[in-house]
């Protein structure tokens, strides 16, 4: 591997595990349920993305690389899917919104989506 | 004609996934694709959407600038040592209305700085979102409606 494909491949590797770093942070100490779905649903995407690519480029091979490019465009169709499914989950199950949180209009339209 | 098509597109992807472009894996591929199709010919009727691909290439690009601001975002704010939140869930006033359309923004939103859909309301309406600032849900409201919903609206009418 040369230097310059290999410098862009570091700082990929690097930026992607940094990403993937604080996506877990993000888990670990924000305070409810939903607004661990934003550090899972983003900061997951993109370092998993990132690190994708850095495989694909560094295998310097077409095929990963095109390989590498559909395990991120599943990643981003399929993130914001689990996001949105477990905090809708988590809302149907009555799971508490952090007390810091300002409002709710969810709660007003709930009763109907739970009879059904 | 459209159906062709798109078992077309399927069976270059299924090469593309799996690295291999001989006659064999592209054949194996078409059988792959019409079978997935065939599991699913009553959920996708033919329809007629209109596609702009500039509109496409518009969305596509805002999407990536929103992604990489929202990782960033959360990155800076989980990284601080007092994080101050004002978390809630607004409703959001529902532009486009065909299920392809509302999935897609669902999916944007989701992907963009401090916002998160969590439902659709039964009658279609409002899109229900979580922001991580909730202070203001009037400007993260108009925000979406002037950047992807637009877009969107550009793209697919």
């Amino acid at each position: 591997m040369t230097l310059w494909l290999a410098i862009p491949v570091s700082l990929l590797l690097v930026g992607g595990s940094i990403f993937a770093l604080l996506a877990a942070l993000g888990v670990l100490r924000l305070p409810d349920v939903y607004t661990r779905m934003h550090a899972a649903s983003k900061a997951g995407a993109v370092g998993s993305g990132l690190l994708l690519l850095a495989t694909g480029l560094g295998s310097q091979d077409p095929a990963i690389l095109v390989r590498a490019a559909a395990g991120f465009v599943f990643f981003v169709l399929t993130a914001p899917v689990s996001a949105h499914l477990l905090a809708r989950a988590a809302h149907l199950a009555r799971v508490p919104l952090d007390p810091a949180s300002v409002r709710d209009d969810y709660r007003s339209g709930q009763t109907d989506t739970l009879s059904k | 004609m459209t159906r062709l098509l798109v078992l077309l597109v399927f069976t270059l992807i299924w090469a593309a996934v799996t690295g291999s472009f001989a006659p064999l894996n592209l054949g194996f591929g078409l059988v792959l694709s019409a079978l997935a199709l065939f599991l699913i010919r009553e959920n996708v009727q033919p329809s007629r959407i209109a596609v702009r691909p500039l509109g496409v290439l518009a969305l596509t690009l805002l999407f990536f600038k929103e992604l990489a601001l929202s990782a960033f975002k959360v990155a800076v704010l989980v990284s601080r040592p007092k994080m101050d939140l004002k978390p809630g869930i607004f409703a959001f006033p529902l532009r486009v209305d065909r299920d392809f359309e509302i999935t897609l923004l669902a999916n944007l939103i989701t992907l963009t700085p401090g916002t998160l859909s969590v439902d659709v309301s039964d009658d279609r309406r409002f899109l229900y979102v979580h922001a991580l600032d909730c202070a203001d849900p009037q400007a993260t409201i108009r925000d979406i409606a002037d950047g992807f919903e637009a877009k969107i609206l550009e793209a697919f009418r």
